[in-house]
């Protein structure tokens, strides 16, 4: 007989297991859905986890009022899909507290700002772990990161004093006010995700795939033409086919020229692509280690 | 498309880095962004080539002093396999990370410098090989090129490391690579350097090596991690033993013992997510039902009537201490960790350490800190569900947790 299974199979069990040991060793956890292809993978696994009950969290959207309008409409339908409780922290109602001060500027992005919003969510609905969608192939700074990452009273990341992981025990114990993130797609890649969505018929916010669009170019990405950017001098707004390969802040999320409208084409998009997924993210592009000194504020 | 997990070992300038920036560059996993930002770096460091060592570095304090700070990931794939790198940094804390990092691997490369042989280090490495139960080794022995690709270099170091490696009882599988990191001969393409080796390049032999049977499907172990009870109009009765299968294989009808409670009963159905599935086994997730309605709850274990694993208060272990701030003490009370169950335990005995460079006892130093391995027995406040480690990775291995801090501060394997 033999006994094996393939790689995604093994991510998709690892992941189940990760999910069903955070509902059991935590009193509140929430996960993370921004509507973007991991979150939803990692909500899908989660319906899988527990079936035939109910999710055993609610899914929590860090609304930075900056959205693409298809992924708020996706976002209602597949939680109504699952059956799940949805909360919603809203940036917009960080900065109308003052608990934020809007980056001003022609550049200027809520994304920053999304981590106070974050972090007072957490807070206000007393979650003691949230988790998140977060890959470490994505990033230098997350290949470092646990599958259950502590975190201290500030929501701080320090990545010189993590807990070792072993074999698959995870040690979620805490004190009072300290809560964790929780990575159950730690060890997926893009390929993986895009391999998996294509097994499970996972249906996907639209923006992932190729479609006119009026965009510009900023920096190295090329970005939507919204309400919410400004246009800098010698920004010039073109329709082109293009799709997104990262869901994210509408005025930080670069689309990449593309005519892949099937899944079949995406992945032989990605497995020849010579970019990496963030690389079209501005955000990750302020400096060299823009994603580890957000980490270390508390971003996800 | 199968999965192998495999972990780097090497001290400082073994070229660990470059090892696995050149197989990530070499295999074509590295992207035009992440090289242009490697170029501009060594450009910046002064490098006259561009480093590839840098594609592995990930925190700003690791740039800046060169060296990696704790155990990062890496992935890549090829049309036969994909990978996932552990990457264990060689300094302070080094046992410590490659425990770590050996806990999750089918495979170790350990790498040893050409023009030094098999030194302190490269024991220690094999050591820790051996006592996580790595069955697969390969030894890279690397920086060829400093000394002129020669063959009789070669063939002393495999000498001097099957000498040693024969005390080593874990390690079943050895495979000898001479390789240049730097220059990338035998890494992912045979060397035109080295017409005297014959074996495969390193690539090549991560892509086939042979990993089936270093699953246990023997023992039918099930840890349990939740219970599925929806109390919804649809599945009212129903009650799902939620968990990841350990070792062995479970099917419907299978007679089954439940531990530590000793009741026995059969499996009624077994479930991946909706599906209803014929078998389950390592290291499926899964959802199993049982014919009786039993008390279970998480951590205990379901188990067969023929082949129980042993309930006991009494275990004796080794473990590798993780803590720089607190030593283990005899009579030291933590919480450990075995499987979904958690249990308190006090430290009775400290047996001896292992000196994991020449492997000799030590008997008369028995402080632990940071790094240190060696043997203990300590008991537990309620029967944890046990197996040696040598027959069970899952249900052969614990970790402690200090009660005041929360730290994880040893890993332990069951004897």
């Amino acid at each position: 007989m033999n006994y094996t299974i393939d790689q995604l199979a093994q991510l998709e069990s690892e992941a189940i297991y990760v999910l069903r040991e955070t509902a059991a060793q935590f009193e509140n956890p929430g996960l993370l859905f921004s509507g973007g292809k991991d979150s939803i993978v990692m909500a899908w696994l989660a319906h899988k986890a527990f079936w035939p009950s109910k999710l055993p969290f609610p899914l929590v959207h860090i609304d930075t009022g900056h959205n693409f309008e298809e992924t708020m409409q996706y976002r209602d339908g597949f939680v109504e899909r699952l059956g799940a409780n949805l909360i919603v922290g809203s940036v917009q109602a960080s900065i109308d507290a003052g608990r934020v001060r809007e980056e001003t500027g022609p550049t200027a992005s809520r994304n920053a700002l999304q981590t106070v919003t974050l972090l007072d969510t957490i807070e206000e609905h007393q979650f003691d772990a949230a988790l998140g969608g977060g890959r470490r192939d994505e990033e230098k700074a997350r290949a470092k990161e646990r599958f259950f990452s502590a975190r201290d009273e500030f929501g701080q990341w320090d990545p010189k004093n993590q807990r070792p992981e072993l074999w698959n025990i995870f040690n979620g114990r805490k004190h009072h006010g300290e809560h964790f993130r929780v990575f159950p797609l730690s060890n997926w890649t893009e390929m993986d995700i895009w391999m998996y969505i294509q097994r499970e018929e996972i249906e996907l916010p639209n923006l992932y795939f190729a479609h006119r669009r009026e965009v510009f170019e900023r920096g190295n990405s090329l970005l939507a033409n919204t309400d919410f950017v400004t246009l800098q001098d010698g920004e010039v707004v073109e329709e082109k086919l293009v799709r997104f390969r990262t869901i994210g802040d509408a005025t930080c999320t670069g689309a990449v020229e593309s005519d892949a409208d099937t899944l079949d084409k995406i992945i032989l998009e990605v497995a020849t692509a010579r970019q990496t997924e963030r690389g079209t993210r501005a955000d990750d592009q302020r400096s060299e280690t823009a994603m580890e000194d957000r980490k270390k504020e508390g971003y996800f | 498309m199968d999965l192998l997990r495999f972990t780097t070992a090497g001290s400082v300038d073994d070229g660990k880095s470059t090892l696995i920036g050149r197989l990530l560059y070499d295999s074509k996993n590295t992207f035009e962004d992440q090289m242009a930002a490697v170029e501009a770096s060594s450009k910046k460091r002064g490098d006259d080539n561009v480093n590839l060592a840098l594609l592995t570095d990930g925190l700003r304090a690791e740039r800046e002093q060169g060296i990696t700070i704790d155990v990062a990931y890496r992935y890549f794939a090829t049309p036969r396999r994909k990978f996932i790198i552990a990457d264990t940094p060689g300094h302070i804390q080094y046992t410590r990370n490659m425990v770590t990092g050996a806990s999750t691997a089918n495979l170790a490369i350990i790498l040893i410098d050409a023009r030094l042989g098999v030194i302190e280090q490269t024991c220690r490495h094999a050591f820790i090989a051996s006592l996580l139960r790595i069955q697969h080794v390969v030894i890279a022995i690397n920086k060829m090129d400093l000394v002129d690709y020669d063959e009789e270099t070669y063939d002393k170091i495999v000498e001097q490391f099957k000498q040693f490696s024969s005390r080593l009882r874990n390690i079943v599988d050895v495979t000898f690579i001479p390789i240049s990191a730097l220059h990338g001969d035998n890494v992912v393409d045979k060397s035109d350097k080295m017409s005297w080796y014959q074996g495969p390049s390193l690539l090549y032999h991560l892509e086939t090596v042979y990993i089936g049977s270093d699953h246990n499907h023997v023992d039918a172990r099930f840890p349990v991690q939740w219970v599925i009870r929806p109390h919804s109009n649809e599945h009212h009765d129903f009650r799902g033993y939620a968990g990841r299968v350990a070792s062995g294989v479970f099917k419907p009808g299978d007679e089954v013992v439940v531990q530590p409670s000793g009741f026995t009963t059969r499996i009624k159905a077994v479930y991946a997510d909706e599906k209803e599935i014929e078998e389950a086994f390592s290291p499926m997730s899964v959802a199993i039902r049982l014919e009786d309605e039993i008390d279970i709850s998480r951590g205990d274990l379901i188990a067969k009537p023929n082949n129980p694993p042993e309930a006991t208060q009494d275990i004796e272990a080794m473990i590798c201490w993780f803590s720089a701030d607190t030593p283990l003490t005899v009579r030291g009370k933590y919480v450990l960790r075995h499987t979904t169950n958690e249990v308190k335990a006090v430290i009775r005995d400290v047996k001896h350490k292992v000196n994991i460079n020449n492997l000799h006892k030590i008997e008369d130093d028995l402080t632990f800190e940071l790094n240190d391995i060696g043997r203990i027995s300590l008991r537990t406040s309620k029967p944890v569900i046990v197996d040696p480690y040598q027959n069970n990775r899952s249900t052969g291995s614990f970790i402690l947790v200090d009660e005041q801090t929360n730290q994880t501060v040893a890993a332990g394997m069951i004897i």
